[in-house]
């Protein structure tokens, strides 16, 4: 069965390096949202292995999206990524306190988006993969 | 009679004592023998063991010859393992480089619309090298002057116009030649004239536009190999966009004019 992972992001250019930086997972379906409300609307009603979300968005940002993301038992504990250009202590330790599993920097590698997706994907997975 | 008895009687202590001697001598000689034989297998055996002891040691000698042969041998595959390891990140650098280069390329060419081939130019700059503050300035024919279309991290209207050959960014429209300062003080205060990074927007020999940077993102120390590549690129590929959706653009309002001429003809 395949893995579904939905990035939030509004800059087409960022979600088109982040796909291209999973092409190596196989069986990896990634659905795309291209702001805050899309995102929600698309996690709301569909089920994903994991999240990319970007902070800075139109509508509503990435930590607004991670929180109502928490406050939903289906999502509690989906594996949340993010990607953004906000390398700022403050905005870190907010996204820790969200739950946030892993937090990129921009700029990004394909390398290291890859990494560390798919070392979250095998974490959720457990040993057995 | 008595005397030959008698005779006979020191005859024969004569041969006892004869005898007696001879069983001396026998003994004394068996004893030698016993010690020649074991004397004997003594030598023999400690000739075996200098043998063994021989052989031994050259089975060590031997061993010793081959482990360290392993060892040579485990030290070149160790070298080699290194070396592939630094080839592999080598490569997983290029791989990711190139995956960076293929994006913004792929993106650059994905539209005709000037406003939207700015906004990729920009998200280019931002995700993909980590610039905070920049700014893209085009040609100005009429004017003869650079003057800035798009800006990110300061207001456009306080980014001043440049003619040719004022300043660095001037310099850059004039000499067609990309420009790295060498120091960079995230603390120090915009210079527009002085940039960080300004690299011209070519056209074959002509110069359409540069793209000055001034700051980069906090996370972000310096300008690593990736980004002098992706400057490159953006040197070449960013004006042939930003060149063809101009042309595009030009081509789409003529042709509605040409449309509307065409039309009040026939009707």
């Amino acid at each position: 069965m395949s893995q579904r992972i939905l990035v939030v992001e509004d800059s087409p250019t960022m979600r088109q390096l982040i796909s291209f930086s999973l092409r190596a997972l196989p069986k990896l379906k990634i659905i795309e949202a291209i702001d805050g409300l899309d995102g929600l609307k698309k996690i709301q009603s569909e089920a994903f292995d994991l999240a990319v979300i970007d902070i800075n968005m139109p509508l509503m940002d990435g930590l607004k999206l991670i929180n109502l993301i928490r406050q939903d038992p289906k999502n509690k504990t989906i594996p949340v990524v993010i990607i953004s250009t906000e390398g700022g202590a403050e905005t870190k330790k907010r996204a820790e306190a969200l739950g946030v599993d892993a937090y990129i920097t921009k700029p990004i590698m394909a390398g290291h988006v890859l990494a560390t997706i798919r070392g979250l994907l095998e974490k959720k997975a457990g040993p057995a993969g | 009679m008595f005397a030959k008895g008698k005779e006979f009687l020191d005859m024969y202590s004569k041969v006892e004592h004869f005898t007696k001697e001879l069983m001396d001598e026998n003994t004394k000689l068996q004893n030698q023998i016993n010690e020649l034989m074991s004397r004997r297998e003594r030598a023999l055996s400690e000739g075996t063991q200098s043998n063994e002891e021989g052989d031994l040691a050259r089975r060590i000698e031997k061993l010793k010859q081959d482990k360290q042969d392993i060892l040579n041998r485990y030290r070149h595959v160790e070298d080699e393992n290194k070396d592939f390891m630094q080839r592999y990140m080598e490569i997983e650098l290029e791989n990711n480089n190139l995956a960076n280069l293929y994006v913004a390329s792929y993106q650059l060419h994905s539209t005709l619309e000037l406003g939207e081939v700015l906004e990729i130019i920009t998200e280019i700059i931002i995700n993909l090298i980590g610039a905070h503050t920049f700014v893209i300035l085009m040609f100005n024919d009429k004017h003869h002057d650079l003057e800035p279309v798009k800006a990110e991290g300061v207001p456009l209207d306080a980014v001043p116009s440049f003619k040719m050959g004022d300043g660095t960014v001037g310099g850059v429209a004039q000499s067609r030649e990309t420009y790295y300062r060498d120091s960079y003080d995230r603390n120090a205060p915009i210079d527009f004239a002085h940039p960080l990074v300004c690299i011209p927007l070519m056209i074959k020999d002509d110069v359409i536009g540069v793209i000055a940077v001034y700051h980069l993102l906090t996370q972000k120390e310096r300008l690593v190999k990736v980004d002098y590549d992706l400057f490159s690129l953006l040197a070449a590929h960013a004006a042939t966009a930003i060149f063809s959706a101009k042309l595009y653009g030009d081509s789409v309002r003529k042709q509605a004019t040409i449309k509307g001429f065409l039309d009040l003809l026939t009707h």
